[in-house]
């Protein structure tokens, strides 16, 4: 399974502008490479993020080839209520990686 | 032209003497000091540093039980922020059996293959790596220390004879870069003193973690030198001299690097 690392202000005051960073494990194989036999090595990379803020999708992003391995993703928020942050990746060969993340807003 | 201008002409096309002497204690360098602004930063945030994401795999290898004898690490070692502080720092180290020093992932391979009656782990593979970030994760930010043991001596000497041996089809000794022209560039990038404090550590060049092992590799086939095998006794020895040439800097791994 992929590990992820997220970190979010595990506390916050209403209306604040707030960081998330994301990093995940993945090897980002872009296709492009041969492998010692020289046959091409295929592709295997996340292509999509999105993020969800008590329900609600406050990020998405895509992932191309060009990105490095173990993305890391960084965006920024306002803090509106207490709940839950859903993060997912999802990618090639079915690839699939959730976490959650608990927010309290005062 | 006079004699002494003769002399110190050639001594400019010579170069300078051939014997380097080692970098002063208190002007060591960690490669961290040499690294941008950013990446230092990757470093030190423990949720942007990929090195981390080793450091979960090896949290969870250490209490899965494994082998014939399905044991897991903890169920000798216990808890590892307690049992495994300050370990990796102290390494390589005199093993008795073996009758000379091993590195980390070796004694990581011995108790494998000895006490969970396991297949070790491959060279490099990723369980390996895991294993020994989060060993060394345990030591972050204590002085590397090795130990003052007459029994490693030999060996000490052999890493430092390799350090200074001119080898490959450059001519070039480990010596000449990271003892007389650290701080300089090489093809744009710094030279830096080569203190093994962070290993094993997360190269952004490689994309992954890597033991030290595999940067001695690195820079043997830069050199155009053979390199050699991983575990082999050289590599070994090359490693001891620099632990102990970095002796009292603090420990970083999982380090990262460019």
């Amino acid at each position: 399974m992929a590990r992820a690392l997220i970190n979010v202000p595990p506390k916050s005051k209403r209306g604040d502008v707030i960081e998330i960073k994301t990093l995940i494990s993945h090897v980002m194989e872009t296709g492009f490479r041969p492998d010692p036999t020289g046959k091409p090595i295929p592709r295997d990379i996340i292509t999509d993020f999105v993020c969800k803020y008590n329900g609600e999708e406050i990020f998405r992003a895509e992932l191309f080839p060009a990105i490095g391995a173990n993305p890391f993703i960084s965006f920024f928020t306002v803090a509106t209520a207490s709940g839950t942050l859903a993060f997912e990746w999802a990618g090639d060969n079915g690839f699939v990686a959730t976490e959650s993340v608990d927010i309290t807003v005062e | 032209m006079t004699r002494c201008a003769a002399l110190v002409l050639v001594t400019a096309l010579l170069g300078p003497p051939a014997l380097a002497a080692e970098i002063p204690l208190t002007e060591r360098k960690s490669g961290y000091d040499f690294m941008s602004r950013e990446t230092r930063a990757m470093q030190d945030d423990e949720t942007a540093n990929p090195g981390m994401l080793w450091v979960l795999d090896g949290e969870a290898l250490w209490t899965r039980k494994d082998g014939a004898a399905a044991q897991s690490c903890a169920d000798c070692h216990g808890d590892a922020r307690t049992s495994m502080k300050g370990v990796a720092a102290r390494y390589p180290a005199f093993d008795a059996v073996r009758g000379r020093p091993i590195d980390l992932e070796q004694r990581i391979n011995i108790c494998r293959a000895d006490k969970q009656r396991a297949t070790p782990f491959a060279p490099e593979s990723k369980d390996l790596l895991a294993l020994a970030a989060f060993v060394g994760r345990q030591s972050r930010g204590m002085p590397v220390e090795i130990a003052d043991d007459e029994r490693i001596k030999p060996f000490l000497q052999a890493g430092r004879d390799m350090f200074h041996q001119r080898q490959g089809q450059l001519n070039l000794s480990c010596a000449q870069c990271h003892d007389d022209n650290w701080g300089q560039k090489l093809a744009g990038a710094p030279i830096p003193q080569g203190q093994a404090t962070g290993y094993p550590l997360y190269r952004l060049e490689w994309q992954t973690l890597g033991s030290l092992q595999r940067r001695l590799r690195n820079c043997l086939f830069g050199m155009r030198a053979i390199s050699y095998p991983f575990g082999a006794p050289e590599n070994v020895d090359l490693e001891l001299y620099l632990m102990w040439r970095a002796r009292g800097m603090p420990f970083e791994a999982p380090a990262v690097r460019p």
